[in-house]
């Protein structure tokens, strides 16, 4: 270990933070568990946990359906979470605040009721190439529907995106830019200021899939200035099954709907519903109550580290494990962009990445090996698939240690 | 439980040097097997006369249990009869997928060394999908047979 990375392994007390995550603390295969599939979904701290089995235990009720005390409570629980992400996000009014299940919803929301408002034959929406599955196939199905065009704005060799392109991109016909802000696949930090900047100069308005951001690095809704942003609860340490669409009130006053049913409409008659206001337009149904508390949770829970901190320790565990990673021969960096964060994605040259996935569990490293649900990525890199290292704060550089030690036996049983 | 058990020398052997890694020519027939999950992707080609596979060869990107499956497979079938294809193909599924299965593929010489991949469930399908690549090929074989 390096002596800066000691320091600031004493700076950020990081063994103190990993008291609070119950999963970590177990071992695989007779090993240690290094948990570094991050990107995949994240671990839950304690506080998380007793959210929502408190929620569950004492508060158990549906929200904005009864006069009775308990329904009161969960209510104020659910639109007190409400409150706190749109403060944490710096949102204008928790009216731009809408849950879904999770971001792959959320950009389907948005595909379905923004391209019912404004996508006709013949229009054309931009997305990225390093998109994950969810930010792209949505806008694919949109397309077909409404026989729209889909472009592509071509990444770089060093898996950035290939910004200059994004003017010769844009037409009079382009409806929306929805790209990626941190890719799970490659872990590229896109330059969203820059692409709003160009978007917004041509009154196109631009979708944001934030879900990798969240978990490592601030955002301001009101200084980015997206339409629309989307994240995830499971990869922020947050529960499965609840996420976020952000969308600017002037545009999520003028979309319809995306599903009808209870809690979405003011009066309803057989001939006629009356919407309800925002958020909850856009809320039918029961929605995932304990789920949206535990998101609450843990929400206070960066905030309490700081997420500049948690930042700023990531960043050095990244910069370490990279720097391990380019002295490991045969090894190869899948996306080596200037503004990388929590994601170190490679390839072993005579190793398939299943095989290091399940060598490295053997030696209690969880990774994820696969295409990441970027199949046009690994593509573009001629790979079927790379293995991926994903880090979180509670991550030590120990740990990093223990993948490459995990790495070097890849060697030992397959050479 | 040792990881040997799953790269065992011959797997190791196979996937370095994969046997009868190479196209076929038409008109022998051909399928292409994929497992979307891992990205492993596998092409076999087999050429039948007579109810006899006289050559099978196979192509493609996978992890080393499912290269070495395939060229074991390969090389294990070389020679046989469609029924004795159908024998195997049944066993090796058997033995890999069914969780009380009597099959002991000991009694298939080398295949023998796929016996432990069902300790790993995560990877019972690098081992299978060339199996089932290569009854797409002879289903097709069949079909353009019987015409
Ligand atoms: C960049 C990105 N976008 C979207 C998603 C989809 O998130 P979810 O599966 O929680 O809907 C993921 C995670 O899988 C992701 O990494």
């Amino acid at each position: 270990m390096s002596k800066s990375a000691h320091n600031l392994e004493t700076f950020f007390d990081v063994e103190r933070y990993r008291k609070d995550f119950p999963a970590l603390h177990q071992e695989v295969h007779g090993k240690p568990l290094a948990y570094l599939d991050n990107a995949a979904t994240a671990q839950k701290p304690q506080q998380v946990i007793d959210a929502i089995s408190n929620y569950y235990s004492n508060h158990n009720s549906n929200v904005h359906r009864g006069v009775h005390t308990l329904s009161g409570r969960a209510t104020d629980l659910y639109e007190g979470s409400r409150e706190k992400i749109a403060k944490y996000i710096n949102a204008k009014s928790t009216k731009e605040i809408i849950f879904t299940k999770g971001a792959t919803e959320a950009l389907n929301l948005l595909a379905y009721s923004f391209g019912e408002h404004a996508i006709s034959a013949g229009d054309e929406i931009i997305v990225s190439g390093m998109e994950h599955h969810s930010n792209l196939v949505p806008w694919q199905l949109l397309c077909q529907r409404k026989n729209a065009i889909l472009k592509i704005l071509p990444i770089t060799k060093k898996g950035e995106l290939d910004l200059a392109l994004l003017p010769e991109l844009i037409s009079d016909k382009t409806k929306l830019i929805s790209v990626v802000h941190t890719s799970n696949a490659l872990g590229t930090v896109n330059p969203i200021e820059d692409i709003i900047n160009i978007a917004h100069t041509q009154n196109i308005p631009v979708a944001i899939d934030g879900s990798q951001a969240l978990p490592h690095t601030a955002v301001d809704m009101q200084a980015l200035d997206a339409d629309f942003f989307i994240f995830t609860g499971h990869k922020m340490f947050g529960p499965t099954g609840v996420g976020v669409l952000y969308g600017k009130e002037a545009w999520l006053e003028k979309l319809p709907p995306y599903q009808g049913g209870g809690d979405m409409i003011r009066t309803v008659s057989y001939t006629h519903s009356e919407y309800n206001d925002l958020p909850y337009k856009f809320e039918a149904g029961t929605p995932n109550i304990a789920g949206v508390i535990g998101l609450g949770a843990a929400v206070d829970y960066i905030q309490n580290i700081g997420i500049h901190n948690i930042q700023a320790y990531e960043t050095e565990l990244l910069n370490y494990a990279t720097e391990k990673a380019l002295a490991f021969d045969g090894l190869n960096i899948i996306g080596q962009a200037e503004h990388k964060s929590g994601v170190l994605s490679f390839t072993i040259d005579g190793v398939h990445p299943h095989d290091i996935g399940t060598i490295v569990d053997f030696e209690g490293v969880a990774i994820r090996t696969g295409h990441h649900c970027a199949m046009p990525v690994m593509n573009f890199f001629n790979v079927p698939a790379t293995a991926r290292a994903s880090f979180a704060f509670y991550n030590t550089f120990s740990e990093v240690d223990a993948l490459f030690v995990a790495l070097e036996k890849t060697k030992d049983m397959l050479f | 439980m040792d990881l040997r058990e799953l790269y065992q020398q011959v797997i190791v052997d196979h996937n370095r040097n994969p046997r009868n890694f190479k196209e076929l020519p038409p008109p022998c027939s051909h399928a292409e097997g994929h497992n979307p999950l891992c990205g492993d992707k596998v092409t076999v080609y087999v050429h039948v006369e007579d109810d006899v596979i006289q050559d099978v060869t196979f192509q493609g990107d996978g992890c080393a249990i499912s290269v070495a499956s395939a060229s074991l497979m390969t090389e294990h079938l070389k020679g046989k009869t469609l029924s004795q294809e159908k024998d195997l193909f049944e066993s090796v599924h058997d033995a890999l997928t069914k969780k009380d299965s009597e099959i002991d593929l000991m009694h298939f010489g080398k295949l023998g060394v796929l016996a432990n991949v069902k300790n790993f469930p995560m990877r019972v399908k690098c081992a299978t999908l060339c199996w089932h690549t290569l009854e797409a090929a002879l289903a097709n074989q069949k079909s353009v047979t019987t015409e």
